[in-house]
């Protein structure tokens, strides 16, 4: 029989190719100019991501390499969300890389990018080794990234911790998959879920054990990535050493690839799996009980926190478990609603860590305290600032409620369409009455801002990079809350795109 | 389809928040004029609106000046849908009403004056818009948007302990709407085809399984509930009262307790019909024990301002009584009458608080004394609303508490309505003891001698709400027609 090379189709992977390669051109222009450059090669890297997002626009949809690589809605909405977090971040560094990474711009702002090439092929391929390959471009930038004040202390422990517990899951990960390529004798996904189904039938159903062993590798894997409890130990501590900027792309981009991660292997890959022992109901049963200890424990804790940074390390665990609400509503309505929120939490978040980081930038400070008073004296600043928490906490008509009211939504559809996921009843009632503590913290960052009858000792005069990466996320909070349509309209194309449509 | 005039109710005070948050920071009485100038116009449509369909539309329960529904998000079928009918139309001219008011009387704020005035039309923006919504989402959008103003103001231009009343205020809030929040996705889901419309649902919800609209109906209760406040849902009210501003307090008893019980009237009652009549005694119950339990507390302040504060979930209580008397159209009418003279009153007795206190500095009852001697103008228009918010005949309050005694009499047992029309005796003794310690006895020239009298800008603002007083008081007919059709349609959905 002849072997027939599979169609390579390498122009559908060109936003991927030209990021990476433009990454590389940022190095050598930082170097090439003799690290004389300033702002300009900040300038350069925000120019590559534009020209990616325009590319990625006319690439469109479609396969290469065989079943690998698959440019599908999933895909693609979720590169729109790594790009505009990649951007955000970039655009929030520029303090940064004036004051404190003077010698290494380049470097910086090329891993970031390279981070985002691994993102985006990992939302792209449909074949478990390749995936991994994009999980592990992921987060290898992001190791350096996080330690990258060098003589930082909380920095580099932050550096260390992310890579210790990096390396473990990925190592829990990759030991998953390979049970599933054990039981499947393939990588790719698709092909996979078929021949999971035909395994099960040769051995009657007796493969219990291994696929709860492999569903608990994966969630463990997978769920280090997205810090949801009990893997997420080293998120505040990561989040508060790492630069800010980097702590907000952890916080949005590599979570929302862990997602991309979770919904292509679990979601997708085990979803025809059907066998008497296991069925989706009972992992997504151990993943809502993971989704309420979220909730509730980065809702909690959140609340004693004094430094900003932390505080919204601990609300974005409380943001995953929201989120994963909507993962396990196995219906049309539920990876929709995954989509928008993460896409609504973009903005949010990135503009909440973008004032944080400026605030940074010009005090020094990360403690609450030094909010004190602040929206006398920087207006604009605090508005916006008050606007992301409130999109955060879920309060209309912003985005971030539109977000949280589809999620339910589509929990309490999946809940009341199939007796077995009654569950999901007390998954939104956790949601929601968690929500009332999370409005708890928000505000009380509004309040440190707004009550105080003293004046802030700071006068923050804004820096265009700053103020546009602020404007783009009140623009997205405020236009996505109030005309989701075309968005909603984008993610609804999603779950045909994993293959699996219940009714 | 003539002039979007629902929409410019809402979308006016927003338009205005955004002019104001234009002009400059330091011309504070540009800002102030520009603010209650912009409030005029929604003033003066939602009167325009009473005006009209009291003549054109008052005989028919069908809604007016229906808007859309135009499609918003299609995929969870969301809909902009407004419309006024007999229960609204009076709600926004009170609405309307008491903005400008409160506005005028918001004069004496002297510090971050544009962030203050912004705030209101935002507030008033919303709260429009929760009386003319008919979509479920859009009117939850507006029972939220609302709450961020608020939370603002009394927590910027609070007393003492604005903070902990701003957030208490915003917790409880928002842990009502959350209820509120998964009744709405339940009823959504269980419609065929999937609806948010509040008409659409509320023909439909009797057909839901009774223990489904049992769920719903609590649920809807509790977010209400909270807002009314209904005892014992009613803690966060005194603190939130008090803490906050003259203007803000007037806001908060004039119009958002009135959201709770237009929401019952809207919402939950002729939606849920067979959960609300095994609910109804229970209802009354409450509302019973709230009318004696915020006389007896009010009766125990030592705080002019908590006083009125308490009498507010006193006088709600009314109200509940009223809603509990489900068979009875007279109750239902009244408890309508009670909002509208309870916003009148209270507003006013808040702006007359706040004069004083702008003056004294102090609200302790204790400290005063003889105040009448020094202050005729100031006593003489305190006494009248006084007298008015113990249900004095001739005067709005009495109208309403006699409705709904009345119509809860047949309706209900009548040992709860006879002990609660013994509120009407401690309402009487509240007041008056007020009213003796404050205006009357000995005036202390001393400490006092330097109090000047109300001035035109305040008698302005208390004028229009003593006119409608007595006017409801004495010809309470034109009200009632505006409202009969509408509410004997409430009547019928609710025996269903």
């Amino acid at each position: 029989m002849e072997y027939q090379l599979p169609e390579y189709n390498l122009l559908k992977m060109l936003p991927e190719i030209f990021l990476f390669v433009w990454a590389l051109v940022v190095v050598t222009f930082d170097l090439g100019t003799k690290r004389k450059t300033g702002s300009a090669v900040g300038y350069l890297a925000l120019l590559g991501l534009v020209i990616t997002g325009l590319i990625l626009i006319f690439t469109g949809y479609g396969r290469g390499f065989g079943n690998m690589f698959y440019n599908d809605p999933l895909a693609l909405f979720f590169k729109i969300i790594f790009l505009g977090a990649s951007f955000m971040a970039i655009g929030s560094s520029f303090g940064l890389t004036h004051q404190k990474i003077i010698n290494h711009r380049g470097e910086y702002f090329a891993l970031i990018l390279f981070s985002t090439v691994g993102m985006m092929f990992l939302s792209s391929s449909n074949e478990l080794l390749s995936l991994y390959i994009g999980l592990e471009l992921t987060t290898i930038p992001l190791f350096v990234l996080a330690a990258f004040f060098k003589d930082d202390k909380l920095s580099v422990e932050a550096g260390v911790k992310y890579l210790v517990v990096g390396a473990f899951s990925s190592a829990l990960l990759l030991y998953g998959l390979s049970f599933l390529y054990g039981m499947s004798g393939t990588t790719d996904i698709l092909l996979m879920k078929v021949n999971l189904a035909v395994t099960q039938l040769k051995f009657e159903g007796n493969i219990g054990i291994i696929l709860i062993m492999t569903i608990m590798l994966l969630l463990a894997g997978i769920g280090f990535k997205l810090s949801l409890p009990p893997f997420h130990q080293w998120a505040p501590d990561v989040y508060e050493g790492s630069p800010t900027p980097i702590a907000a792309f952890l916080s949005v981009g590599s979570k929302a690839a862990g997602l991309a991660a979770f919904a292509k292997i679990m979601v997708n890959g085990l979803y025809a799996f059907y066998d008497p022992v296991m069925t989706p109901n009972d992992w997504g049963i151990l993943v809502g009980v993971l989704a309420a200890a979220a909730m509730i424990l980065g809702n909690v804790v959140a609340i004693r926190q004094s430094n900003i940074k932390r505080m919204l390390a601990y609300s974005s665990i409380a943001q995953v478990g929201y989120i994963m609400i909507g993962m396990v509503s196995f219906n049309e309505l539920g990876m929709s609603s995954v989509a928008f929120y993460i896409f609504a939490y973009m903005f949010a978040n990135m503009g909440a860590f973008a004032v944080v980081a400026f605030f940074e930038d010009k005090t020094g400070s990360c403690q609450i305290e030094s909010y004190t008073g602040l929206a006398k004296s920087s207006p604009l600043l605090s508005a916006a600032m008050a606007v992301f928490l409130l999109s955060l906490a879920g309060i209309p008509p912003l985005a971030g409620f539109l977000a949280k009211f589809y999620v339910f939504a589509a929990a309490i559809k999946m809940a009341g369409t199939d007796g077995a996921y009654h569950w999901l009843y007390w998954l939104v009632g956790i949601g929601l009455l968690t929500s009332v503590f999370a409005l708890y913290y928000y505000a009380n960052v509004i309040k440190t801002m707004y009550f105080s009858a003293s004046d802030s000792p700071y006068k923050l005069r804004f820096t265009a990079p700053a103020l546009t990466v602020i404007l783009i996320g009140l623009i997205g909070v405020f236009l996505f809350g109030l005309y989701p349509e075309p968005i909603m309209k984008f993610a609804s194309n999603i779950p045909a795109s994993l293959g699996f449509i219940i009714d | 389809m003539g002039f979007p005039l629902l929409s410019s109710l809402v979308f006016i005070p927003i338009i205005g928040m955004l002019v104001v948050m234009f002009l400059p920071k330091e011309r504070h009485s540009a800002i102030k004029w520009t603010s209650t100038l912009i409030s005029v116009v929604p003033m003066l449509i939602s009167f325009w609106l009473l005006w009209d369909y009291f003549f054109n539309y008052a005989g028919d329960a069908a809604m007016a000046y229906v808007e859309g529904p135009v499609s918003w998000i299609p995929i969870l079928n969301i809909q902009y849908y407004l419309g006024a009918d007999g229960i609204s139309i009076p709600l926004l001219a009170l609405t309307g009403l008491l903005s400008t008011v409160s506005l005028l009387a918001s004069f004496n704020i002297n510090f971050r004056v544009k962030e203050y005035f912004a705030f209101f039309l935002l507030l008033e923006a919303g709260m429009m818009g929760v009386f003319v919504a008919l979509d479920f989402f859009l009117f939850y959008v507006f029972w939220e948007v609302m709450l961020v103003p608020m939370y603002f103001l009394i927590g910027v231009w609070g007393g003492p302990r604005k903070e902990y009343a701003a957030i208490k205020f915003f917790l409880y809030t928002l842990f009502g709407s959350i209820f509120m929040l998964v009744a709405i996705l339940i009823l959504y889901f269980t419609s065929e085809p999937h609806s948010l419309n509040i008409l659409e649902l509320r023909a439909t919800g009797s057909a839901m399984a009774y223990s489904l609209q049992m769920v719903c109906f609590i649920f809807f209760f509790i977010a209400f509930a909270i807002k009314v406040p209904v005892w014992p849902f009613h803690t966060w009210l005194p603190d939130a009262h008090v803490e906050a501003p003259t203007a803000v307090s007037v806001i908060l008893a004039g119009v958002l307790l009135k959201m709770g019980t237009y929401g019952m009237l809207r919402v939950s009652w002729p939606m849920f019909p067979e959960a609300l009549r095994s609910l109804s005694f229970w209802i009354a119950l409450l509302g019973a024990i709230a009318i004696i339990y915020g006389a007896l507390v009010s009766m125990a302040q030592k705080d002019l301002k908590k006083l009125v504060a308490y009498s507010s979930v006193s006088h709600m209580g009314y109200c509940m009584l009223a809603l509990g008397a489900i068979s009875s159209v007279q109750a239902i009418t009244g408890c309508m009458f009670q909002m509208i003279s309870h916003g009148l009153i209270t507003g006013a007795l808040f702006l007359l608080v706040g004069v004083l206190y702008d003056r004294a500095h102090t609200r302790e009852i204790a400290a005063f004394g003889g105040v009448g001697a020094k202050l005729p103008i100031y006593s003489g228009i305190m006494v009248f609303f006084s007298m008015a918010a113990l249900g004095l005949p001739g005067m709005s309050g009495f109208i309403s508490e006699f409705m709904i005694f009345v119509g809860a009499f047949s309706a209900l047992s009548k040992i709860m309505v006879g002990i609660s029309v013994l509120g009407v005796v401690l309402g009487a003794a509240y007041m008056l003891r007020m009213v003796q310690r404050v205006f009357l006895g000995e005036f202390d020239q001393k400490r006092w001698g330097g109090l000047t009298e109300i001035n035109f800008r305040e008698i302005v603002t208390v004028g229009p709400l003593m006119l409608l007083t007595l006017w409801i008081g004495i010809y309470p007919k034109p009200l009632n027609d505006l409202m009969a059709a509408t509410l004997e349609n409430l009547v019928n959905l609710m025996a269903r």
